[in-house]
């Protein structure tokens, strides 16, 4: 009798404990939600064809788009990309691989700090390194900002999927007189490259949204991209502008900006998880 | 001989921690030697020692010779690379390459190590390495199949046909049937008796019947006290060792007193 009292007991807390997981579920889903229905609502009446392949139009005349903003953000997260993943993987290969405590140790130290340091920060450590250098904002130097955000993500997840694959494969392509570095490149890497790529795709995903260290760097733009050595708008820089605008159009192609941004985030992110369960499969 | 190995007073470490001392033998070309000892006496420690997979450990050392093919391997001039391709391992649990195929498993030392070949010759490497494992007629229709898609006793043995197709002259095992059922250790144990021909097998078990089946000579290793290093207490021919071994300590082992 007392045991069942204690049956139930149980059961009523373990079914309370379960109810409140969902409900705390829902409750951090929500902004999610609300962010999304308010960004498709607000910018989906604004989104068409105009706004993707034209230039802004001067203040008082209605119509023009953002198009060379699309095309600004795709390439200055291209040159993020060609400068922070080589440098990312490696680091992190080093991590993984070469195994000297001493200096891993202050590596890994030195990208956790890294990816703590407030955006804003590697923005105007930009600004000094290139722009005042180079007389003037740029791409390249919008670029290179972005490329330093992403590098600690990039390195430390390359290290976590690389520690991820066992050590009886590195032994069993040692074992048959692969040298060190190929071993590393078309056995590890490639075992662990879907974990990788999952994870680059991230770190894209993370910096196409960033807007702070661009202020200082790309600055903006109002005319398709000319050159690496030339200021570039981008999405962000440029929601940011409209939104901040006194004019009521500016806000409408604001919202539909963000609704772009917001695609392309997610289109990153769901095809990295898409990708990464179809790689997984395969190693099963 | 190329497929003789001897080794002069060969000790090895962990750190601190001493796992064999003192370990002379020679290991006869094209005969299968086992190696028997109670759990922890060193014998993987031994076998790794070899083909310098040893010193992967961190903190690992050696010291004393290990003489093959006329030179001794831990020279300062002798590259690692050029020993494990000349003495090749297969290991305790089978250890495919999961994103390759059955036939890029088998190709994998000759693609990665250097060694350009064209195509057909590749193939016929693939084909001849899988037969002499016994593993051609099992999977020469899904040769693109991934090697994690066989069952355990047909992983070792693609892992034992890997090894094999960079051409070794040596193959060492270490304890390769211990995660097998009956009928695939079956298999390797055949596998053995035709490799003998051309290789020379080293093969560490903890299976008394296996080492009397399978080896011509036989190593007792044994840590007389704990935190003793592990040596070599006797070694000779199996029939020997199995019937009138020399020592108390191996009669009591193969008679299965300890261990
Ligand atoms: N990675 C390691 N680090 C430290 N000690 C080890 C390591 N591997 C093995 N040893 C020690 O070396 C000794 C021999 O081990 P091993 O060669 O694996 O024995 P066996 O294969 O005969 O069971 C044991 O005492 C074991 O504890
Ligand atoms: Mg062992």
């Amino acid at each position: 009798m007392n045991n069942g009292f204690n049956r139930r007991r149980r059961n009523a807390i373990s079914g309370l404990a379960y109810l409140l997981c969902v409900l705390a579920t829902i409750i951090a889903l929500i902004p999610l939600m609300l962010i999304l229905f308010y960004v498709i609502s607000q910018g989906a009446p604004a989104l068409n064809l105009d706004f993707l392949t034209q230039l802004p139009k001067p203040v008082g005349e209605t119509g023009g788009g953002m198009g060379n903003a699309i095309v600004g953000s795709l390439m200055l997260i291209g040159i993020a990309a060609v400068v922070g993943l080589p440098l990312g993987v490696l680091a992190g290969t080093y991590l993984a691989e070469f195994r000297s405590p001493r200096l891993s140790w202050t590596v890994r130290l030195l990208a956790d700090i890294l990816s703590g340091v407030p955006s804003i920060i590697i923005g105007v450590f930009v600004y000094t390194l290139l722009v005042l250098t180079m007389k003037h904002f740029s791409a390249l130097a919008g670029g290179v900002a972005l490329a330093i955000l992403m590098l600690p993500t990039v390195a430390r997840t390359t290290e976590e999927m690389l520690r991820m694959v066992p050590d009886t494969l590195r032994e069993a392509s040692l074992a048959l007189g692969i040298p060190r570095w190929r071993t590393i490149v078309s056995i590890i890497i490639k075992t662990a490259g879907g974990g990788i790529i999952t994870g680059i795709m991230l770190a894209l995903a993370r910096i196409a949204g960033e807007t702070a260290p661009l202020l200082f760097t790309a600055l903006s733009s109002r005319t398709w991209p000319t050159g690496l050595d030339k200021p570039v708008a981008s999405l962000p820089v440029q929601i940011y502008t409209y939104a901040i605008s006194p004019y009521e159009d500016w806000h409408q192609q604001a919202w539909a900006g963000s609704l772009v941004l917001v695609i392309m985030v997610l289109l990153l992110s769901v095809g990295s998880k898409l990708y990464f369960g179809r790689k997984m499969r395969s190693v099963r | 001989m190329a497929g003789s190995i001897t080794t002069n007073n060969l000790s090895a470490t962990f750190g601190e921690v001493r796992a064999i001392e003192g370990i002379s033998i020679e290991i006869i070309a094209n005969k299968v030697t086992a190696l028997i000892g109670p759990s922890g006496c060193g014998k993987s420690t031994f076998l790794r020692c070899l083909n310098r997979m040893h010193e992967l450990v961190p903190g690992a050392g050696t010291t004393g010779e290990v003489i093959w093919d006329g030179r001794n391997i831990y020279a300062p001039d002798v590259d690692a690379t050029d020993v494990r391709r000349g003495i090749g391992m297969v290991f305790q649990k089978p250890n495919p390459f999961p994103l390759m195929s059955i036939a890029d498993n088998v190709s994998a030392g000759l693609r990665l190590a250097g060694s350009k070949r064209n195509k057909s010759a590749m193939e016929e490497a693939v084909e001849r390495s899988l037969r002499l494992a016994a593993l051609w007629d099992e999977v020469k229709n899904k040769l693109h199949k991934p090697g994690g898609s066989l069952s355990g006793g047909q992983q070792q043995r693609l892992c034992i046909a890997r090894a094999l197709a960079v051409e070794p002259d040596v193959i060492l095992m270490d304890e390769p049937c211990s995660a097998l059922d009956p009928a695939s250790t079956q298999k390797i144990e055949d596998t053995m008796d035709k490799l003998k021909d051309n290789y020379t097998i080293v093969i560490v078990t903890h299976n008394m019947q296996q080492a009397g089946r399978v080896s011509d000579f036989t190593g007792f290793l044994l840590t007389q006290e704990s935190g003793e290093p592990g040596r070599l207490i006797e070694y000779g021919p199996t029939s020997k060792i199995f019937t009138m071994p020399d020592h108390k300590e191996t009669e009591n082992y193969i008679t299965g007193r300890f261990g």
